[in-house]
């Protein structure tokens, strides 16, 4: 708790887990356990989706299908974030990386494997599945 | 439409207050934009209230109806309005549209936060959290100073603005806020001072990041009838509002070295108002973190693409500049209340605009008597953008 000179009382503590609903982009989660990246593409009108998107939100078509991921991207913006938030305290400092695909379509995720100094934005990184420490699949730019 | 003008304005006290809860701080700003204005409470028909922790970083999940009952305003219509860090411009805009739309002669816009009820790294995962919790908080754990961070990167990668750039940002914010009774941060501090504060995401440093505010603004506005009614001295009327929104991915964003909806909000409301960039005499403009107060010089058109460093190198956004910015202090020093912020920068127009009770150190030049405010929700998510006239 935040510390005061002033008196405070203390709200009743409540834990909050939420249950997020997975069942429409599961074949995405599904291919990181298998080392693939998939992003979605409008059968309609053609546009293709990262993050997955189970419904168009440019012609609101819903007829998608999965399309698997080049891994060849480069660096368009990066920041290494020191001060961290509750849930990530236990991680050391992680570097964020926001790539662009060959494909075209952009992808945010920790980019592991250099040092601070090595990054610059133009990099050619990989973008690479795997399941982190905390067993939830999940992906991360790394060396080509 | 009807014309509408702002008849009262309050601001608390902005920094860590740990003396009052979230219905005693609005109280201090809520009050005297009342008196202000020459009403009482009974006499407003509508009010918006902006605020974004409610049962998060504070206690209380219905803020509005708290502090509606505590400040008297009970019976008037009422909402609670949620654009992020932009929560009560756009309770300015609803409160507006009340009276504009002739549903309302007299309404009144709130914003109030209260941050500072839990600790640092709580309200880091909060804050994280506003944009895309699911893709982009979930795994990767962005805090609010990394969104604005990547946007650092990219415009320090492609224009060369520096550190130094983003250092003079704070030292001219620290340097008002000295100025300002209401301020959060009243020190000043110099560019080594800043360059050597600890990172908190490259290259963002403590010195180039908003402090976490309790604080309240309150605005009072009212139709043309009603101000001749009242016989108001200074009417400042709402010569313009635009808004606009960006996606909740940052991945799915054209580029990082601008905001889209800044661009947008400022295209629309000029044309609203029917004025240029260069007619207006000073802004208030949304700097949470050093690079947003560059990047808001170009989106708001007050300088070319890439050559928002160079304004603030040159002195232009000082009193004596082409355009002052942030007299206040900004939300850099001032503080950043998140759905407080809209209301303060209007209550700053307005005693600028009226020439009035503003220490006269950071009273800014008046030619045209127009003033721009933009304040973006979240990292470019929201944007509104409200241009008053005297």
């Amino acid at each position: 708790m935040s510390s005061t000179s002033m008196p405070v009382i203390k709200s009743r503590p409540i834990t909050i887990v939420e249950e997020i609903p997975i069942s429409k982009t599961l074949k995405f989660w599904e291919g990181l356990k298998e080392g693939k990246v998939y992003a979605t593409k409008c059968c309609k009108c053609g546009r293709l989706y990262f993050p997955p998107s189970a419904d168009c939100p440019d012609c609101l078509c819903s007829d998608m299908q999965w399309v698997k991921l080049s891994n060849e991207a480069e660096v368009e913006t990066f920041t290494h974030v020191v001060i961290r938030p509750t849930s990530f305290c236990e991680y050391k400092p992680y570097t964020v990386a926001i790539g662009k695909l060959k494909e075209g379509v952009k992808v945010l995720a920790w980019l592991t494997g250099f040092k601070l100094s090595q990054i610059r934005v133009g990099m050619k990184v990989k973008l690479a599945a795997k399941v982190s420490q905390e067993g939830n699949p999940t992906y991360e730019f790394t060396p080509p | 439409m009807r014309k509408v003008a702002v008849i009262g304005v309050g601001n608390s006290k902005f920094g860590i207050r740990n003396d009052v809860n979230v219905s005693e701080l609005a109280f201090e700003a809520v009050k005297p934009s009342l008196e202000d204005a020459g009403l009482a409470a009974k006499d407003v028909q509508f009010v918006a209230l902006g605020s974004v922790g409610a049962g998060a970083w504070y206690e209380e999940l219905l803020p509005a109806v708290v502090v509606g009952e505590y400040c008297g305003l009970t019976g008037a219509g009422l909402v609670r309005c949620e654009a992020a860090c932009a929560s009560s411009s756009a309770a300015f805009f609803s409160a507006y549209s009340a009276v504009a739309s002739g549903h309302a002669d007299v309404a009144l816009a709130l914003g109030v936060e209260k941050m500072r009820e839990i600790d640092t790294p709580t309200a880091m995962e909060w804050i994280g959290r506003a944009g895309y919790y699911f893709w982009e908080f979930h795994n990767f754990g962005l805090t609010f100073p990394a969104y604005y961070a990547l946007y650092a990167s990219a415009h320090m990668a492609k224009y060369g603005t520096t550190e130094e750039d983003l250092a003079l940002v704070a030292v001219k914010s620290h340097k008002y806020a000295a100025m300002n009774p209401f301020a959060h941060l009243q020190n000043r501090v110099t560019i080594d001072d800043v360059l050597s504060s600890m990172v908190i995401a490259s290259p963002l440093k403590l010195y180039d990041c908003c402090p976490m505010t309790d604080g309240a603004a309150s605005v009072v506005v009212a139709s043309e009838e009603k101000v001749r009614e009242l016989r108001i001295d200074t009417p400042i009327w709402v010569a313009g509002i635009g808004y606009s929104s960006g996606t909740a991915n940052l991945s799915r964003r054209r580029d990082f070295v601008g905001l889209d909806a800044s661009v947008l909000a400022s295209q629309r409301a000029y044309k609203a108002a029917g004025i240029t960039p260069s007619q207006v005499d000073f802004a208030e403009v949304h700097d949470c973190f050093t690079i947003a107060e560059i990047m808001a010089y170009e989106d708001l058109g007050f300088c070319g693409r890439g050559e928002g460093a160079k304004l603030v190198r040159e002195g232009q956004t000082e009193i004596g500049g082409k355009i002052p910015v942030n007299m206040d202090g900004g939300l850099k020093a001032k503080g950043h209340p998140i759905g407080a912020t809209g209301c303060s920068m209007v209550y700053e127009l307005t005693k600028q605009l009226r020439e009035e009770a503003v220490e006269r150190s950071r009273q800014v030049p008046l030619k045209n008597y127009v003033g721009l405010a933009h304040n973006v929700g979240g990292t470019g998510h929201y944007c509104y953008v409200t241009i008053l006239r005297r």
